[in-house]
């Protein structure tokens, strides 16, 4: 298999793997972004573009389709933040993010979705972001979607997710068909643990070997620690060096120095930094309304094999639940469904003993369904809380209350009554007191009934969001819409921590076209050449 | 004992203050597992995963060293924070009066059987108290990471592994 990445190495990419540095460095850029992922590497790109020295950070290390062995337990302690096992402070909510060069992109299923123009209205309502519409933003999406191939996807759906599809039209329920970023892709299965065949047009294959082949330098290895900043502008960054274990400092810093500096750490890694350097904020914004559209489990055992590890994992979607009430009324859901590989779905499931192994037993027969509840816009959902552990480093409180939980019990109740339609012959939430029933009937009645708490009721995330704001003023934000902080001139926050609420949807097309955006109008303004065309 | 264990469960200051000695005693950091340590994780295992390990076997007990030895891998790849915090808890548990008082084995692990282990999971997993769901939630994920990583325990559950022959 061809490898773009070791090609490049072997051109002469300027890659410095931090945990390989003999001593400390100062290094001088026109911008430095922090991050590779979904708002660093399109930043990247359009930066390098406008002819300006860009250096990236990245926490994680450089790795290719050669590393792809499609193995989870290669994957997850390369690829991830805590090796797939980030959690909440009260370990309630385990959260996938990537932490690898590309960031989230490098490891996500592909799916792709517009920000949905319910949100754009509600931004505009109470943030002020009048900005940005479904209009203003559609030419950004389109240069993004044309870009990494963001195309409807013409295979059939794997049995996963024709469980999904056949169930919810038996119900007379509507879904739609998942839109993918991907070139050539062979249907494989396994998006999660990087793709090995370059398919996925992640930031890894597009942005960030552009931005590479223009001179653009990429750090490894190394942590952004602190931005130094004197009179309302930052002047440096400095950074400390990791071990090759991705874990341990190894004792070496650099420092940044530029004209602008572009934070695109994520939503849990952005306000982390912000929050250490000590960067105004007056309103004590930052790192509040963080949104992970919390997720709940259905797994169903059907007649055949499933097969859920095989396939292009997420090709079919309903956002039904997301349409029953008002934007900011009970929360609504999207349902998906996940791939099941053995070690996220043996962790995943709930028990132990003779019981897990049971349900293992049968892991080829296995439907999962999810519901990516939508957080950030009932009055009382207003998220977690990002705050600096005694290391410095982050850690996301997330309290689940009872917004949560009354639609966590709607959306069991909707993926229990698909899979029944689908012709399930038993489906169980995934939930530690739940028996598993074998009728709608007796599901209906059971998970009416279920405890739902922390720890019982099994939650996951993968999409984090929030943190950084956007708004209108600094009253309600930390970022303006372009993502350029609001006390810091030569700051921007250029990643999902910028969105004032969840989405409803998979982030990263939405991260692509908002940054694309702002990147642009930054380009622009740094490199002296003209605005881009489109608003 | 002064407390009786429900009593002390309660408790959360008692707990938290047990678990404050535990992570003084282990404030060296990272280090490989310890032969106490490994002892209770493989009691641990061995309840956690039956039904998937054969009987009392040499077989078992390779598969229990290799489980417990997957483990040691996770927690190398957690974060400091996280490798703290699981330290708290195996220091807790290796030690008679957290084996005793918050797990409620009174056996030492080697000598405990799988019922009475799996009696201490179960109501860790049942407690009312998030510190003790969460280290259940803790140990079940480690366990079951361990072992289905592994590629001998794949044909139990027919995964035929990834897509081989292609590259």
């Amino acid at each position: 298999m061809h490898d773009p990445i070791r090609n490049g190495l072997a051109a002469g990419w300027k890659h410095i793997d931090a945990a390989t540095l003999l001593k400390g460095q100062t290094v001088e850029a026109d911008v430095v972004i922090v991050g590779t992922g979904a708002g660093g590497g399109v930043t990247a790109d359009l930066l390098s573009d406008a002819g300006l020295r860009v250096v990236l950070v990245e926490e994680g290390p450089l790795r290719s389709s050669t590393d792809f062995k499609m193995r989870e337990a290669d994957a997850y302690p390369e690829l991830y933040q805590e090796s797939a096992a980030r959690k909440t402070a009260d370990k309630a909510i385990n959260i996938l993010q990537g932490r690898c060069v590309g960031g989230s992109t490098t490891v996500n299923w592909t799916s792709s979705f517009r920000t949905p123009p319910a949100v754009f209205e509600f931004w505009q309502r109470q943030f002020g972001l009048r900005q940005l519409s479904v209009e203003s933003m559609s030419s950004w999406f389109a240069v993004m979607e044309h870009k990494l191939w963001v195309r409807p996807w013409e295979t059939p759906p794997n049995p996963n997710n024709k469980v999904l599809l056949t169930g919810a039209e038996k119900l007379g329920i509507p879904t739609g068909a998942i839109k993918r970023n991907v070139k050539g892709c062979w249907n494989l299965g396994y998006c999660g643990m990087g793709c090995p065949t370059n398919a996925k047009q992640s930031m890894l294959l597009t942005t960030i070997p552009a931005a590479l082949n223009r001179g653009a330098t990429l750090y490894t290895r190394l942590r952004a620690e602190r931005l130094r900043f004197t009179g309302g502008r930052v002047s440096a960054l400095d950074c400390v060096a990791l071990q090759a274990d991705g874990i341990h400092p190894a004792g070496k810093r650099v420092q940044l120095r530029a004209r602008h500096f572009v934070i695109a750490g994520g939503a849990i890694g952005s306000p982390a930094l912000l929050m250490r350097s000590g960067v105004p904020d007056p309103h004590r914004l930052l790192g509040k309304r963080t949104f992970l559209h919390p997720v709940v489990i259905s797994s169903a055992l059907m007649p055949g094999r499933v097969d859920a590890y095989a396939g292009a994992p997420q090709t079919i979607y309903s956002d039904h639940f997301l349409h029953q009430a008002p934007i900011d009324g009970p929360l609504g859901f999207k349902l998906e469904t996940p791939p099941l590989h053995p070690v996220l779905y043996s962790t995943t499931l709930q028990g132990f003993g003779e019981a897990h192994v049971e349900l293992m037993r049968e892991f080829t027969r296995v439907n999962v369904l999810l519901a990516l509840l939508r957080d950030g816009f009932h009055p009382e959902s207003r998220g977690g809380q990002v705050r600096l552990g005694s290391d410095g480093l982050p850690v996301l409180d997330y309290p689940l209350g009872d917004v949560i939980w009354e639609a966590a019990r709607r959306a069991l109740l909707a993926m229990a009554e698909i899979q029944f339609a689908a012709g399930a012959q038993w489906v169980t939430p995934v939930h530690e007191t739940a028996p598993g029933y074998s009728t709608w009937a007796e599901a209906r009645k059971g998970i009416a009934e279920l405890p739902l708490q922390p720890f019982l009721c099994r939650v996951v995330s993968a999409h984090v969001m929030g943190g950084c704001g956007m708004a209108d003023a600094p009253q309600r934000g930390v970022v303006d819409h372009r993502g350029r902080h609001f006390w810091l001139d030569n700051l921007s926050v250029h990643d999902g921590s910028i969105f004032p609420t969840s989405l409803g949807a998979n982030p990263q097309l939405s991260i692509y076209a908002l940054v694309a955006r702002s990147a642009s109008l930054l380009a622009a303004e740094l490199s002296g050449r003209p605005r881009p065309l489109i608003p | 004992m002064m407390f009786s264990r429900r009593q002390f469960i309660k408790t959360g200051l008692a707990g938290s203050l047990l678990l404050s000695l535990c992570g003084w005693l282990n404030a060296a950091g990272a280090r490989r597992l310890s032969a106490g340590e490994r002892e209770m994780l493989t009691a641990l295992c061995g309840a956690l995963l039956a039904g998937a390990l054969p009987g009392d076997t040499e077989e078992r007990r390779r598969l229990l060293a290799l489980t417990v030895d997957g483990i040691a891998t996770e927690i190398s790849g957690l974060s400091l924070a996280s490798q703290k915090e699981i330290g708290e808890l195996f220091g807790l548990l290796v030690l008679a009066p957290g084996r005793l008082v918050l797990a409620g084995v009174s056996k030492p692990w080697r000598e405990a059987t799988v019922g009475e282990v799996s009696g201490f999971l179960q109501s860790w997993r049942s407690s009312r108290l998030a510190l003790l769901q969460g280290a259940y939630g803790a140990l079940h994920d480690l366990t079951f990471g361990a072992w289905y990583a592994r590629p001998d325990t794949w044909e139990a559950i027919a995964y035929p592994g990834p897509p081989r022959g292609y590259f």
